[in-house]
């Protein structure tokens, strides 16, 4: 066991306690960015100009008019910048456009002395556009050539033996759709400026470096000059990973000139029409089988919708390659990648970060082919579970890999599903109009971020001389519980009650160079950071209770706000300990750091070990379908998962809960439409509000909700022996949309197979009861088809480019902005 | 908990105006009739209430607000803060989250929230505290033998069970029980239908809302349930931009909108709203008429059923006591708990949608609008009340007083809605079904449709398919054949036409089904 994840005798983590919030939250007294706008004197409100056009030039733009309405101080320009008038790390999102790249992109900002009058003062900026031709889907960019950013590939094997000598090779074609985030807190962020020109942003931001970086870009400071702090958000899921900077450059600017705090909130209407989304995908695939139903060959070419410019684009598409095997081991696989650049809203980071894109075309194959095998889905994904040495598509050994078998024997066990498949059947033949499907998948998700420089963390750990300890470290807090986890992590290494540890909102001035929390590494990192800086100051309190308690330092002990010697005896209380070390002169606070070893990762080769560990899990989901209307119920979860040796059981339930919930709502519910006609209103997001965009409610839960931790899952080499859980758990809801299936094809003769859209709302599934019953296919599918040498998918250009090595993209020049 | 009493009290406004906000009075001048709730609550530094959508949608702007019961006291009674103006509020009482408790004195809601994991990143929280305090201390909620501390184990205690095992109490996988909306405590899920979280999946929130005890005998909130609510009095707001005014009584109302006949007509303003936030409505004039007496009347006759149009859908269904089976089914499906605490009858028939869920019920319930002005009252046919898309008969100068529904009622009955979510959802298609049956034949049948045309529409040529034919599954093919082709259905965001029309054809033969399984269930 390896000292990072090896525990102390009663350590503070493994409790299972609430999240250290909870009662701020409960009482409204939990403050988010906006709630400190009525606390901050002199405020005033940005509001956008947005435009009408999926694509236009601006020819003209007067802000003169604003400024005659009452309470409007100042319209945001692109003349008004003094540095770069770029928003993105990529330097291709201009700021201030001038030209038009989505419906609703916004090309200047008013502040108002209120939010009213921002809001008129834009309703009176005259713009004149004229407007450009459009993309607004995948498929019409895929047919106009519109890519951007590199194209992978991913190859093992031979591609074409493994179609030659197969017994059954399937080919087809399926596109699914992208999810909004939707967390209940839009975009905000407040900036303020000092009397020696620092600004001070308060920022709802999953990544407050980055926040940082351009902000001082676009204000042309070095980043000394610039702090962001985020308090909390109100959920980020990706969302806030890259898309806040923008908005707090915005901010910034109108503070830097006019001297006064600004506010920029996005309503939600604007932050739907405005910021990025998960990519929908087009795949294009064949597979082939043998004569047992075993993978032998997947070709396939995965085309992203990257929306307007590239933001994140390039390492989803890279993660969705790298999960396209999910749990299964392919001997021969070739994989395409490419992102097409069409007049939408940047898509972005969203929890699995193309992880479920890519594992959802495998499992929809699998789902697909099951029935025209002979084989019940159950067994199929079952028989391909990875085995002991073998290695993903991208070369990375898959270590415990009878983690999935585990869990999967678990949940058949648990989820009693023999008898419960029985009395399904039993079920269907005595209900004409209602049939219920159960069905099983599982996950198998790589942790790490793909770009192993991220992977990298620091903390600051503060003991004050009355032995009350403050930590800061770099992740911040979305609702995910890494503070709450991070709090028992210090007391665990401290040896002290939970009750002596505090913890300090996130900023920059006081953890700089930090990554973004997101692909659920916010607990291995700063908690390996966090472990890191309390142990220092350990080291220095070991020396002085040697002294005092008359023993060699290696057998002082650390616990529960006690220290004393191995074995028993007297102990001094942590307080006066501390107090102690502070007259002697020892350091009483530490900076923590911490790096992920073993990763190495070629992204032009799209070859190496870029994870940590894989997680596991299996659920299995029941469903119940009414064949008037499609509608349908989600009767019964069953999910095992592994979170490694749990940090924080509530916590990590409560993720494993919510990620399945969210899950399910992309691949049932959640329905972005875009207006795809020719009409004047082409390119705007139809379900741009609550109202018309649905996430899940109480009535998706489901009625049975069976959530287990694997159990004896440590992880070697994981801080305190965990895992991370905040995205694996999403893509155990491909239960669900393969219980649909299932019983959707209960409606037809047995066999049957059946396409369903994604989502899989009601209309969605009634359509697939439909062409299970022999009727037409359903809109907006193409059939599956059998046979040698099945179609193949459309390769690259000779000369498309793959993804460039980071190093290179890190040091490409800013660009001016356009 | 805190008590009510407990808070600092701010000054009473010059002209007297105010909200009493957590038991303290706060001033209320100079808001515009479009001044909502929420903003206000947060300009005066209470900023637990949340805007998620500002559409009534998402209930993390839910607060509480003291309304009349049938009888003469209190109901805590959950609603949209971002939807409703604050003006409409004038003289009011309201509790926020803030008020229910504080962080080393939660509220027993509160607790059972923070304890099980009901909070993750905690933006929806305060609004699920209010939604579920008000189904908290909902008169008759519990039922006495319910034993709710045993049955959902509290992981704040010692040797409880792990939240891995997170079943509902009393919840047979198996069972063929229909209802898994409500706990062993009486909590009635759909209290909480109103109010979306992002984070948790929703399964420690139904814990908490499950584990919920009776409220304590000094618990101040439910002390104050005995007393009446303040009294609606008539006020006048003016505000910089506009003014709101609220009659005294109908003839007032009538006087006022005969004066400003462009004047906003505001009720529960959970249409009016969603225009003043999303779509920059704004008006100089807005009328209250949510407390006019002569249109919050009840009335159980022997020939017809009136119901007030200023009755919120909530009072209509706790009313109405299940008289009207097919309402009965209807009003689950109407939005969400929050938004029938504040929405009307009146409303949802005064905004002449065409995706309304009333109108589709109540054509098949045969339901006449009783529209009054200066002049008088008429009575109009619901069927002949619309005229096109959000146009109605209705004249400058009416407004809608009742709905009245002729007796005896049919005797088959249904509600169908087909929507994406169950709860809380805009119909794609709303069919209402009354049909009379004697001997198996069809005597009369009314079928009233949404989201199918322009406006609300019966379905005639399909009752004509049906009436005087037996209920045989040839005939209702046939009638169904026919009623797919009814109204001219369009794509949209939430359906295809060709999905609205399937479903058009599917209805009757769902209704069959269901008809057929309910007479071998009594039989």
């Amino acid at each position: 066991m390896s000292a990072l994840s090896e525990r102390p005798a009663n350590p503070v983590v493994g409790q299972e306690i609430p999240h250290e919030a909870a009662s701020l939250h409960v009482t409204g007294e939990a403050l988010y960015t906006d709630d400190l706008a009525v606390r901050t004197h002199g405020i005033l409100h940005a509001h956008p100009v947005q435009a009408p056009h999926a694509h236009a030039r601006v020819t003209r733009l007067l802000t003169a008019p604003a400024l005659d309405v009452p309470g409007v101080v100042r319209v945001l320009t692109a003349d008004d910048v003094p540095g770069v008038n770029d928003a993105g790390v990529k330097h291709d999102e201009p700021l201030f456009p001038s030209e038009v790249m989505f419906f609703g992109h916004a090309v200047c900002w008013v502040l108002g002395e209120t939010l009213e009058a921002a809001r008129l003062g834009s309703l009176a900026v005259e713009v004149d556009y004229e407007p450009l031709p459009s993309l607004v889907t995948v498929r019409e960019a895929i047919e106009a050539g519109s890519f951007q950013g590199g194209q992978p590939h991913m190859e093992r094997g031979d591609i074409e033996a493994g179609f030659a000598g197969a017994a059954h090779v399937f080919s087809g074609e399926f596109e699914f759709a992208g999810q909004e985030h939707f967390y209940l807190e839009t975009h905000c962020s407040i900036a303020l400026v000092d009397e020696n020109g620092q600004i001070f942003v308060q920022c709802s931001t999953q990544h407050p470096t980055e926040t940082q970086d351009i902000v001082a870009h676009v204000l042309g400071l070095p980043s000394h000059a610039v702090t962001v702090q985020c308090l909390r958000m109100g959920g980020g899921f990706g969302g806030k990973e890259m898309q806040p900077h923008g908005y707090a450059a915005i901010a910034a600017l109108g503070a830097t000139l006019t001297g006064r705090p600004v506010r920029l909130r996005l309503n939600r209407t604007q932050d739907m029409t405005m910021s990025g989304k998960r990519h929908g995908f087009h795949a294009q695939w064949r597979v082939a089988f043998d004569d047992s139903g075993m993978l032998q060959a997947l070709d396939a070419t995965l085309t992203s919708d990257g929306g307007w410019s590239l933001d994140l684009s390039e390492p989803v598409l890279a993660r969705a390659l790298c999960h396209i095997d999910n749990a299964y081991w392919i001997p021969n696989v070739r994989v395409n990648g490419r992102i097409a650049r069409t007049n939408k809203t940047s898509q972005t980071a969203f929890r699995g970060f193309g992880g479920p894109q890519g594992m959802l075309v495998i499992e929809d194959i699998l789902g697909r082919c099951a029935p025209q095998l002979g084989i019940d889905p159950i067994e199929l994904r079952s028989r391909n579970f990875y085995t002991d040495g073998q290695s993903t598509p991208y070369g990375q050994p898959v270590r415990h890999p009878e983690r999935v078998a585990i869990c999967w024997d678990q949940v058949l066990t648990t989820g009693d599903v023999a008898a419960r498949k029985a009395e399904i059947a039993a079920y269907n033949a005595s209900h004409e109009h209602s049939k219920r499907a159960l069905a099983m998948t599982p996950v198998k998700f790589g942790i790490s971020f793909n770009f192993t420089s991220f992977n990298q963390a620091g903390a600051l750990v503060h003991v004050y001389k009355d032995g009350s300890v403050l930590i800061t470290h770099g992740g911040t807090e979305m609702g995910q519980g890494l503070h709450t986890k991070m709090l028992q992590v210090a007391a665990t290494t401290l040896g002290v009650p939970l009750s002596t540890v505090r913890l300090a909102p996130t900023r920059t001035d006081k953890v700089p160079n930090t990554s973004a929390t997101a692909a659920s590494s916010g607990a291995d990192l700063n908690g390996g950071a966090v472990k890191d800086a309390c142990e220092q100051i350990i080291e220095r309190l070991r020396a002085v209770a040697a002294g005092r308690l008359g023993v060699h330092p290696a057998d002082v002990r650390f616990s529960d706000g006690h220290v004393g010697k191995v074995g028993g005896g007297d102990t001094v209380p942590w307080a006066d300990l501390v107090n102690q070390a502070y007259f002697q002169r020892i350091q009483l606070w530490a900076a923590g750091f911490y790096r992920t070893e073993g990763l190495h990762w070629d992204s032009t080769a799209m070859h190496g070990s870029p994870f940590k560990y894989f997680s596991y899990g299996v659920a299995a989901s029941e469903v119940e379908v009414d064949e008037f209307t499609g509608a349908y119920r989600l009767r019964r979860v069953d999910i095992v998962h592994d979170v490694g040796d749990s940090l924080s059981p509530l916590v990590d339930i409560g993720q494993v809960e919510g990620a399945f919930v969210q899950g399910a709502g992309w691949l049932t519910l959640e329905d972005l439409r875009w207006d795809e006609s020719d009409r004047p209103t082409r390119g705007r997001l139809a379900t741009q509000a609550a109202s018309t965009y649905k996430l899940p409610s109480f009535s998706e839960m489901p009625e049975v909700f069976n959530v287990a931790l694997l159990e004896r899952a440590h992880e070697d080499g994981a801080v305190y022996g965990s895992k991370a859980v905040g995205e694996p758990p999403l893509m155990l809801a491909f239960s669900v949309r393969e219980a649909l299936r299932e019983a959707a094809a209960a409606f037809g003769p047995a066999g049957t197979s059946v396409d369903l859209a994604s989502p899989a709302t009601p209309e969605a599934v009634f359509w697939a009861v439909q062409e299970a019953r022999g009727g037409a296919e359903p809109p907006h599918m193409t059939a599956m088809v059998e046979g040698a040498p099945g179609m193949e998918p459309d390769q690259p250009d000779a000369d498309a480019a793959p993804l460039r090595p980071h190093s290179e993209q890190a040091a490409q020049p800013a660009r001016a902005g356009t | 908990m805190a008590a009510a009493n407990t808070h600092r009290v701010s000054e009473q406004g010059v002209n007297g105006h105010g909200v009493t906000v957590n038991g303290a009075p706060r001033a209320l001048d100079g808001t515009d009739p479009s001044t909502t709730t929420l903003d206000w609550l947060r300009a005066q530094g209470l900023t637990g209430a949340k805007e998620g959508c500002a559409e009534g949608e998402c209930g993390a702007c839910s607060i509480m607000v003291a309304r009349p019961t049938e009888g003469s006291g209190t109901q805590w009674t959950a609603i949209n803060a971002c939807l409703v103006p604050v003006a409409a509020l004038d003289g009011q009482e309201v509790v926020t989250s803030e008020g229910l408790g504080r962080p080393d004195s939660l509220h027993p809601v509160q607790r059972e929230m923070a304890v099980r994991g009901g909070s993750q990143c905690g933006y929806c929280t305060p609004g699920f505290v209010c939604s579920m305090a008000a189904e908290y201390y909902r008169e008759g909620r519990c039922a006495p033998s319910a034993a709710p501390s045993a049955a959902v184990p509290d992981p704040s205690q010692n040797g409880h069970e792990p939240a891995a095992t997170a079943n509902a109490p009393g919840r047979d996988a198996d069972s063929e029980q229909p209802d898994h909306e409500h706990g062993p405590n009486g909590f009635d899920l759909h209290a909480l239908s109103g109010n979306l979280c992002r984070c948790t999946g929703y399964r420690p929130i139904r814990d908490a809302a499950y584990a919920l005890r009776q409220p304590a005998a000094d618990d101040p909130y439910a002390a104050r349930l005995a007393a009446a609510p303040p009294a609606a009095r008539a006020t006048r707001l003016d505000g910089a931009t506009g003014t709101f005014a609220r009659p005294g009584d109908l003839a007032e109302a009538l006087a006022l909108l005969a004066e400003h006949p462009d004047a906003v007509l505001v009720a529960g303003s959970t249409d009016w709203g969603v225009e003043v936030n999303l779509r920059g409505a704004r008006t100089p004039f807005a009328i209250g008429i949510d407390r006019l007496p002569e249109l919050r009347t009840l009335d159980l006759g022997e020939d017809s059923i009136e119901i007030g149009a200023a009755l919120s859908l909530s009072e209509a269904e706790w009313g109405l006591a299940g008289r009207i089976p097919l309402l009965d089914q209807m009003f689950p499906q109407f939005a969400s708990r929050l938004i029938r605490n504040g929405a009307t009858i009146g409303g949802n028939l005064g905004t002449g949608s065409p995706i309304g869920d009333t109108p589709p019920a109540l054509l098949a319930l045969e339901a006449v609008v009783v529209l009054a002005s200066a002049d008088g009252e008429r009575e109009v046919p619901l069927a002949d009340y619309f005229t096109g898309y959000r146009q109605t008969v209705k004249r400058e100068g009416e407004l809608i007083r009742a709905v009245r529904i002729p007796l005896p009622l049919s005797e088959v009955t249904a509600f169908h809605k087909i929507a994406k979510r169950r709860f809380d959802d805009i119909s794609s298609v709303a069919v209402g079904f009354a049909l009379d049956l004697a001997d198996g034949v069809v005597a009369k049948a009314r079928i009233g449709l949404g989201g199918v045309a322009a406006t609300p529409i019966r379905a005639l040529a399909t009752e004509a398919a049906l009436e005087g034919r037996a209920w045989s599954a040839e005939v209702v093919r046939e009638a169904a054949a026919v009623m797919r082709g009814e109204g001219t259905p369009m794509d949209d965001h939430r359906a295809s036409a060709a999905y609205r029309a399937a479903t058009l054809g599917t209805a009757l033969l769902k209704l069959r089904a269901e008809t057929a399984l309910q007479q071998e269930v009594g039989a």
